[in-house]
This record gives C-alpha cells, sequence and structure tokens, in this order.
C-alpha cells in the first residue's frame, strides 16, 4: 500500500472503523495525525481523574467517555474496566458500534518511511485487515497480497485463499517497546530499522502484542480484545495487551483467523521511566513464565464455534490452571467473564439505543 | 550483541555447476568467495568443459569424481541437475555449508552496498534461533534489536540454528504458473529482516541461497524428490521444497532454528515460465498431497540425530505416502540410500 501524500487523504472505512484511544493528559498529539484521522469517528477512554477536562483539537469527530461514564454505563460490570492504566481503552472497544478498530497511544506520532514520506499508519493497517492471513504455512516473501510479492514455489495452492485477518499489529521506530530490565539495560537503544514487511504469525505460535499500534476487526475477534485487570489495586501492570493478545492468538488459531505484524510504524515518542515500569512489571516477569506454556498448550473444544464461547472456556482454563498461581488469576478468570456479559449486553441490536442515549449524555461529546 | 567471527576454514561454499562457463558468476563473487574454499560439482549431464577463472582455493568434482566416490551401490540416487550440489555436501568436511545457484550475483541493500551473503548466512547460523515465541522485532541478536516487552525470559537464549535460508531480488523464486501469469513481476523489494520460521510452522525452502550447520543437519538435506520431466530451471524442480520439509521437521524434532530473510542474492533471469510450465505441471501438483503430512509429521523420542530422523521420515513416507505416488516411493528409498552412502563416506 503506498503512503499517500498528506494534503489529500482518501479515507478509507470511515464509515466503518473507530479509533480509541485512551488518555489520562492531552491529545495534542493528534494534530500531527489530523490529515489521516479527521475523517474518522474517534472514541476517547479517559483515563484517571474523571474531573478533569481532555482537550481535543477541534475538528475532531469524537465521543469521550471518563470513570464516571464507565461507571455509568456498566454498573457493577464496570468491574472488569481496569484503573490508572490504558488498559481501560478496551471499554472503547466495548461500546464502539463499528466493523473495525485501530487503537494507538497519545505517544505515537505519524512516522517516515525511508524515502522520507510520511507514513499513513491507519490505511495500511486497513489494507493488513482487508487482504488475507496466511497462517497455515509461512511465505518466505512474507504477505503475499502486497503489491510487488506473491506465494513462493513450494507454496501450497490449496492454502493460497488465505484466512481472514482479524489482527493487524503494527511496530515502532525511535523508542521500541522493550520490557523495563531491558529498557535499564540499553536506556539509549532506538528501533531505527525500517523492516518493510507485513506477515502473518503462523498458527500455533503466540506472540507479544503491544496495544500502541494496533487494528482488528471487531466483528471477528473483538469479544477477546479485553486487556485484562491492571494498575489501580492490581498486582500487576503492562500485561494488558500481552493478555488480550495471548487470548486473541489462541482463539484466533482456533477459529482459522490471522492475525499480521509489521507495517505500518508509527514513532514512539516516549519512553516511559523503567523503574515504575519494573515494579509494575515485576510479577508478570514471573509469572509469564507460567503463562505462556498455558497458552502453548490450551485447546479449545470444537463445541466453542464463536468467539465468547471460547473466551468463556479460556476463562476457565485459566481459573483451573493459573488460579494455583496465585488469587489474581481467579479475579481475572471472573473479570474475563464479566467482560463478555457487558460485551454481550451491549452489542445486541436491543440495547443499541440506550448505549446512544448515554453518548449524548457524556460530558463532552462534541460533532463536526 | 557480541560480534560473530568467521573462522574462514569452517566454512565451504558448495556450487552446482548447472551451466559449464562460471566466469562472470565467479568473477561477480570473487569479493565474498575468495577468503573461502568452495566444492564445484558439475552437473554429470553436462558435456562441455568447466571454464573457472583462477585465483580461488577450490575443488572442482565432475561425473568420473562421483562414480568413483558413489560406485554402484547407491543406485536410485541421481546427481544430475540441480541435485549435483548434494555430492558436494557429501564430500565436505567443514561446519557449515553454503550454497547458491550459478545463476545468482550479489545483489545491493537498500544503501546501494554490495551484499556479502556469506558472512550473514554465518551470522544467522551462529547466532541463535527463537523458533518457540515470535519476536515481533525479529532477530533479536542482531545490532540495534532485542527482544521485546512480553517475550518470557527462559526462551530468550535461543536455540542452535540448523538451516539459513536467504532471498532473492530481481528474479524471486515464484512458481511457473505464478511467473507466467505475472511475467513482469520482479522482487524489488529489501526487506531487512532475519526471522526464525516458528516451531511446527511449514515453509518452502529455495535452494537457490542457503546454508546449513553440517554438523547438525548435514544428512538431512537428501537429493531424494526428482520430478519425471525435472529439468534445469527452478521452475521444473521440487527437490529443495522435498528436502526443505524434511529438514525443518528434523529440525523442529531436535530443538533446533531455522531462519529466513536476510541475505539477498541478485537472481538473473534465465528461462521461460511458460516453457516450463507446459514441460511440468504433473510433478507439482503432487507436493499439495504432502503437505498435510509433513504438517503432522511427528518423530519419535528415540530418533536423537539428524540420521536417525531421516530414516524415520524415510519410512513414514513409505508407509503413508506410498499408496499416493510411486514418486513417494522411491524418495524414502532414496533416502535410506542417502543415509547409507553418507555413512561409507563420511563415516571414514
Amino acid at each position: 500500500m503506498s503512503t499517500k501524500p498528506a494534503s489529500k487523504v482518501v479515507a478509507p472505512l470511515k464509515d466503518e472503523l473507530d479509533i480509541v484511544i485512551p488518555t489520562i493528559r492531552n491529545l495534542d498529539f493528534l494534530e500531527m495525525w489530523r490529515p489521516f484521522f479527521e475523517q474518522y469517528h474517534l472514541i476517547i477512554v479517559q483515563d484517571g481523574d474523571p474531573s478533569k477536562t481532555i482537550r481535543v483539537p477541534e475538528g475532531f469527530d469524537y465521543e469521550l467517555y471518563n470513570r464516571n461514564d464507565i461507571n455509568r454505563i456498566l454498573g457493577p460490570k464496570a468491574s472488569c474496566i481496569s484503573f490508572k492504566d490504558s488498559a481501560c481503552r478496551c471499554f472503547g472497544f466495548l461500546v464502539s458500534k463499528k466493523k473495525y478498530i485501530f487503537t494507538i497511544d497519545d505517544d505515537c506520532f505519524v512516522a517516515k518511511d525511508p524515502s522520507g514520506q510520511d507514513i499513513n499508519a491507519l490505511a495500511q493497517h486497513i489494507h493488513n485487515l482487508l487482504t488475507p492471513a496466511t497462517p497455515f504455512f509461512f511465505n518466505t516473501l512474507y504477505d503475499p497480497y502486497r503489491e510487488g510479492a506473491d506465494f513462493v514455489r513450494g507454496y501450497p495452492f490449496s492454502l493460497r485463499e488465505g484466512a481472514p485477518t482479524a489482527v493487524s499489529h503494527g511496530l515502532w521506530l525511535n523508542i521500541p517497546d522493550y520490557d523495563a530490565p531491558t529498557q535499564l539495560v540499553k536506556p539509549r537503544e532506538r528501533n531505527t530499522r525500517y523492516v518493510d514487511a507485513v506477515l502473518t504469525i503462523p498458527k500455533g505460535t503466540l506472540f507479544p502484542m503491544c496495544g500502541m499500534n494496533l487494528a482488528f476487526n471487531r466483528e471477528l475477534i473483538g469479544a477477546a480484545m479485553y486487556f485484562g485487570l491492571m494498575g489501580d489495586g492490581q498486582p500487576i501492570g503492562r500485561y494488558d495487551d500481552m493478555w488480550a493478545g495471548w487470548c486473541t492468538k489462541v482463539i484466533t488459531d482456533h477459529l482459522g483467523l490471522g492475525v499480521k505484524t509489521g507495517l505500518p510504524y508509527i514513532w514512539h515518542s516516549k519512553a516511559s521511566n523503567p523503574f515504575v515500569n519494573l515494579k509494575k512489571e515485576y510479577n508478570g516477569i514471573y509469572w509469564q513464565e507460567e503463562i505462556i506454556p498455558f497458552f502453548q498448550s490450551a485447546v479449545l473444544p470444537k463445541e466453542c464455534t464463536t468467539v465468547q464461547k471460547s473466551y468463556i472456556e479460556l476463562s476457565k482454563l485459566v481459573k483451573e490452571k493459573l488460579g494455583p498461581i496465585d488469587p489474581y488469576f481467579q479475579k481475572l478468570a471472573d473479570a474475563m467473564v464479566t467482560w463478555i456479559e457487558a460485551w454481550d449486553e451491549l452489542n445486541s441490536a436491543a440495547v443499541a439505543p440506550v448505549a446512544d442515549a448515554a453518548k449524548k449524555d457524556a460530558s463532552s461529546s462534541s460533532k463536526k | 550483541m557480541s560480534e560473530v567471527t568467521i573462522k574462514n576454514d569452517e566454512v565451504d561454499i558448495v556450487i552446482g555447476a548447472i551451466q559449464s562457463d562460471l566466469t562472470s558468476f565467479m568473477e561477480a563473487w570473487r569479493p565474498f568467495f575468495s577468503n573461502f574454499h568452495l566444492i564445484v560439482v558439475k552437473d554429470p549431464e553436462l558435456k562441455e568443459e568447466l571454464k573457472i577463472p583462477g585465483g580461488f582455493n577450490l575443488h572442482v568434482y565432475t561425473k568420473s569424481d562421483i562414480d568413483r566416490v558413489v560406485g554402484s551401490s547407491a543406485g536410485s540416487i541421481s546427481f544430475s541437475g540441480y541435485a549435483c550440489r548434494y555430492f558436494g555436501y557429501l564430500v565436505s568436511r567443514k561446519k557449515y555449508i553454503i550454497s547458491v545457484d550459478d545463476d545468482c550475483v550479489p545483489a545491493k541493500n537498500s544503501s546501494g552496498e554490495l551484499i556479502d551473503p556469506v558472512s550473514q548466512h554465518i551470522i544467522n547460523l551462529s547466532t541463535p534461533a527463537t523458533p518457540f515465541f515470535f519476536n515481533t522485532l525479529y532477530d533479536p541478536y542482531c545490532e540495534g534489536a532485542d527482544f521485546v516487552r512480553g517475550y518470557p525470559f527462559s526462551l530468550r537464549t535461543g536455540v542452535e540454528c540448523g538451516l539459513s535460508c536467504g532471498l532473492w531480488l530481481n528474479l524471486a523464486d515464484f512458481d511457473a504458473p505464478t511467473q507466467a501469469l505475472k511475467p513482469t513481476l520482479k522482487n524489488t523489494r529489501y526487506v531487512d529482516a532475519v526471522l526464525t520460521v516458528p516451531a511446527r510452522s511449514m515453509l518452502p525452502v529455495s535452494g537457490i541461497n542457503i546454508a546449513f550447520n553440517a554438523e547438525l543437519v548435514g544428512p538431512a538435506l537428501t537429493p531424494a524428490f526428482r520430478l519425471a520431466k525435472e529439468g534445469n530451471l527452478r521452475w521444473e524442480t521440487v527437490e529443495d521444497i522435498w528436502t526443505g520439509m524434511c529438514v525443518k521437521v528434523i529440525c523442529d524434532h531436535l530443538r533446533l532454528g531455522v531462519k529466513s530473510g536476510i541475505p539477498y542474492v541478485w537472481r538473473q533471469e534465465r528461462g521461460n515460465a511458460i516453457e516450463s510450465l507446459k514441460k511440468e505441471w504433473e510433478g507439482v501438483k503432487l507436493m499439495e498431497d504432502v503437505v498435510p503430512f509433513f504438517q503432522s509429521l511427528r518423530l519419535s523420542e528415540t530418533s536423537v540425530t539428524a540420521e536417525d530422523c531421516v530414516v524415520e521420515i524415510a519410512a513414514a513416507v513409505k508407509e503413508r505416502l506410498g499408496s499416493v505416488n510411486p514418486k513417494f516411493v522411491s524418495a524414502a528409498a532414496t533416502m535410506v540410500e542417502w543415509m547409507k552412502l553418507w555413512k561409507r563416506v563420511r563415516g571414514q
């Protein structure tokens, strides 16, 4: 997908895609994205102190939810949405009515490709989502659906239709997504390597999914994009997107869907404090040694024909197999169930008007 | 990351000579090949004398050498065409073997610099592979990269790499139908990455630009699968595809890695895709039958070396694919013959 000049941008899927942004500060970063985002609807999830006013640049069409809104809309089910952690972004996935979601962090800016052109990350994600994935056999020339590429000799013809793409995972130039120990050892390392590839992560292989620059087909996989219990009052942080990614991959593998990673790149500007990160990640670093084998060996029965059923089944396995590690996992398993209940409640046709009413009440909703 | 030191005497570069005049090929590669020992194996079907420029440290093997070493014992093994390079693997005594087709020359990276595939293959083979969990920043061991957040620490030591699969600019390794349909499709995209192909994922391994650790997986590369009308164009063969699937199963079983990506070579245009398509199409369809077989193949715990694995795979091929097509029966038999030959020649 070639990048388009900033002055005149075509907006594919503009009525079918929501951009979800979690924030506690301001949204000045949107100015740089304006040419690429302006025609899309934004869902802003305001974390932290709800009495603060988040300034949204003029001209964007958005709905904004703070903690009060989350509590009001979900009632007791609001307990599954994290507080004081960007994991709260999944509330935006919950209330969206669109088929596709693109989520981005507020310290991510427009990157340039090697030729110096601004990268339209959203357009690339859309291309990734609208073309098939190839999870069943690895193509050595990466995404065969990109212009200038194809399947290589030896790639089975019976597998060339591919699978529907559920997730598009983008990458980051400048500050890479390292964990705290790596940040402490390599504080000056910057990602300067532009790898001009999109590829499908093979079936049966897990990966660390970063929520900074991520898009997905909400209809295909949205219910699995729960970012867990993190932040305030929780023993763990900075594993929200990881958790969502592991659940999502197990389910996409089970349902025959694809996950792509690679382009597009965004420019990640802020390195968070590694000491703060270490405290948040501490338990995760140990727990993931048991969590990973759990997900690698998780088997979903064939009766799990939908994302919701698969997710509920996964929550039972979490309770049973990870529960013994720490009571946190029992709480998490319960929260996974609450999430699905909230998902089904908000995403059935009968409930749509209620959600709209909530939107109008929201303190700072604005239309173009 | 620590620097990789290549000991030149640990490397053999094996070239299968399908064309007789290797002058321009060797001159093009001189800057990168001249420090290493080369094994050139002449396709036994080639009638003309080989033309090779001087100044290289090399051994040339021809039909008479092949006949002498192999004798009449390994009747089912043919070394004609692309298979001739396997003779080079047989007689090599080095740890790392690199092979490039004789219609390839050095490529340039996106900065315009000539790429040294020998160094890159050695780097790939001598740094760990990470088949059990995907790293989204690709090779974590290269300069400027690392494991990303969420990558389990216990998996960060990685495993040894058995096979390094390079890529091609210009004429990519597409099959004949694809290239025939898109005659102007050339690969112009330089992707600056090498990555480990995850465990239990199959891939098409192209023999055009390849390297391996002969100590770990040497015997697993076998000249077993020939098509009836196999010719001297990659469009008319699948021998490397077959071998590659065996090697991947073996690497997965022995907990070794297979990497794919850089280095690139520049592949020159040769032949005609449509002509190749007319000549050999049935055989290519055979590969469809083997995919589910390889994807589900699991080897027993008693197979602990590459040799054990080859023998076990040969038996499984005969048992499960033998009735599908006689080509598989002969492939299995050739693999068994190859193992005997390998032990005899290399056991000394």
